[in-house]
């Protein structure tokens, strides 16, 4: 997968947990997801779930820790597919 | 209300008197007022054959539903929210929100941060989020997949699901939690609601009850053989308070939640008035006698009773409709006789009464919201509606037979008297007066 492709997917399994829409529209690799999109922190364990099965792959805690932003989750995604 | 109860309640002080101002009601025959009121009048069931219950070889095949509301959902709820949402979260927080709107209040959006510090909820349930449980936290634990369960398990298991979901959705700053009285949940709350307003604790409270629906929550039911069995091929027949031939309960679900106001806030907004809280009272009858954890004691139920009347401070004789909790099992007989003997009037004076589980069967710890809202909208709206499926009286309530109300009628009566009973032998009772404006 290209970066774009994994960067699209993650947008989309993010989208129906932010609760910042406008931040959603514009949201670029930068983009914070608790600070930036307002999704509730709870539910970045659900986030990371869905990441596993999408892109077929496990994240550890320390991996899943270190996710801020959509450009962090690319990162970690491309990193573990090697 | 008359000056002299007004100068009544003065005596003793501070005490604030309560009205109800907004109802929401998500039921088998019917979502929101209008449609529940129809259904109420026109006599239709919300009894349904249950495919599922079938496959599971349920005895009892046949239950109340309320329909179309997965269509409705993504109307109140926002994506993320939906996604730790069972059925009794739905239900509640449906009824929740149609009785916010009913009773006028401003809405906000989360974002703006406004929280209303004198508005809480007591909004129970009787069993809770068993289909949560069942569906996914048995499975996922057993199969040694407790990681994979999400962030959503607690939310919807614990006891307080519905109070809490309903408490973030509409900001709400005072008392927010969840009571459980087995099938007096609804008019339990609604009473324990009155209670923080009167004392002065809160200026509005949303009250009532809620329950899923789930074969594992109705499966425990089936089990005790306590479920109509008989009617499976007739569901609207199934649901049968008072009938000679009745087999049991039919399970039924939804929400029903009021919203509860001090009356000098309701006057102060304008707010439309259904009616008084004039009293209530909630009690257990020890399970001693002939009460048990499944069975009432009579003295138990005809204390309570008598405890609401002088709560509002009112005689028997000024009841004029009872809706009783009357669920279609052998108990009927003795709730209709503990009225009559707690009211002290004989089989041909006692208050006009009807059940409304003939309609929507047991919702258990959501039939007092239901139950609750059904009693309301007859005040308001000027009805009594039929009791269906009683034509073949019990032989013991043969002697009530002109007080038993089985075609719907119009009415003027202004006081209610409402019960619900539940397992563990306890007992709520309320008593509704219109208000005149």
């Amino acid at each position: 997968m290209t970066r774009k492709e994994v960067f699209d997917e993650v947008l989309n399994i993010i989208g129906p947990f932010a609760v910042n829409k406008e931040a959603l529209e514009g949201a670029n690799e930068q983009t914070n997801i608790l600070t930036g999109l307002k999704v509730n922190s709870a539910r970045l364990v659900d986030i990371i779930l869905d990441f596993e099965d999408k892109f077929e792959i496990e994240i550890d805690d320390d991996a899943a820790d270190e996710i801020q932003t959509l450009g962090d989750a690319v990162d970690k995604i491309l990193e573990i597919k090697g | 209300m008359t000056a002299e109860t007004d100068t009544t309640r003065r005596r003793f002080g501070a005490e604030q008197r309560v009205v109800i101002t907004g109802m929401g009601v998500v039921a088998p025959n019917g979502h929101g007022l209008d449609e529940f009121e129809r259904a109420l009048r026109e006599g239709r069931t919300g009894i349904r054959f249950v495919e599922e219950l079938k496959e599971l070889k349920f005895g009892c095949q046949v239950g109340g539903v309320p329909q179309g509301i997965d269509e409705i959902k993504t109307e109140y709820f926002s994506p993320d929210v939906l996604m730790a949402m069972n059925s009794s979260m739905t239900f509640a927080a449906i009824a929740a929100i149609d009785c916010w709107r009913d009773a006028g209040l401003p809405e906000h959006l989360p974002e703006e941060g406004v929280v209303d510090w004198d508005t809480g909820a007591i909004v129970g349930t009787g069993v809770g989020g068993v289909d949560t449980l069942g569906d996914k936290v048995v499975a996922g634990v057993t199969a040694g997949r407790t990681k994979r369960l999400g962030s959503t398990m607690v939310e919807q298991t614990m006891s307080s699901a519905v109070s809490a979901r309903i408490g973030g959705l509409l900001g709400l700053g005072n008392q927010v939690t969840t009571n459980s009285s087995a099938c007096s949940t609804g008019t339990e709350a609604l009473i324990m609601a009155a209670d923080r307003i009167r004392a002065g604790r809160a200026t509005r409270m949303l009250a009532g009850g809620a329950e899923g629906y789930s074969p594992y929550i109705w499966a425990g039911f089936d089990a005790m053989r306590v479920l109509s069995r008989a009617y499976n091929e007739e569901p609207e027949r199934a649901s049968r308070p008072m009938s000679a031939s009745t087999g049991g309960f039919v399970p039924g679900s939804g929400a029903g939640v009021l919203m509860l106001e001090s009356l000098e806030s309701a006057r102060e907004r304008g707010a439309h008035i259904y009616a008084e809280v004039l009293g209530g009272h909630v009690n257990s009858g020890g399970q001693r006698g002939t009460g048990s954890m499944t069975a009432p004691n009579p003295e138990g139920v005809r204390r309570c009773i008598r405890a609401a009347i002088a709560d509002a401070e009112i005689t028997p004789e000024e009841i004029e409709v009872v809706n009783g909790h009357l669920t279609g099992t052998m108990a009927d007989p003795l709730e209709v006789e503990n009225w009559r003997a707690a009211l002290e009037l004989t089989p041909e004076t006692i208050p006009f009464l009807n059940g409304t589980k003939s309609l929507v069967g047991h919702a258990l710890g959501a039939a007092g919201g239901i139950e609750c809202v059904a009693s309301l909208l007859q005040l308001d709206r000027g009805f009594v509606h039929g009791s269906v499926n009683c034509e073949d009286l019990h032989q013991d309530l043969e002697k009530f037979s002109s007080r038993i109300v089985r075609e719907t009628r119009e009415s003027s009566a202004k006081t209610l008297a409402k019960a619900s009973f539940g397992f563990g032998d306890v007992n709520a009772c309320v008593i509704f007066r219109t208000v005149d404006e």
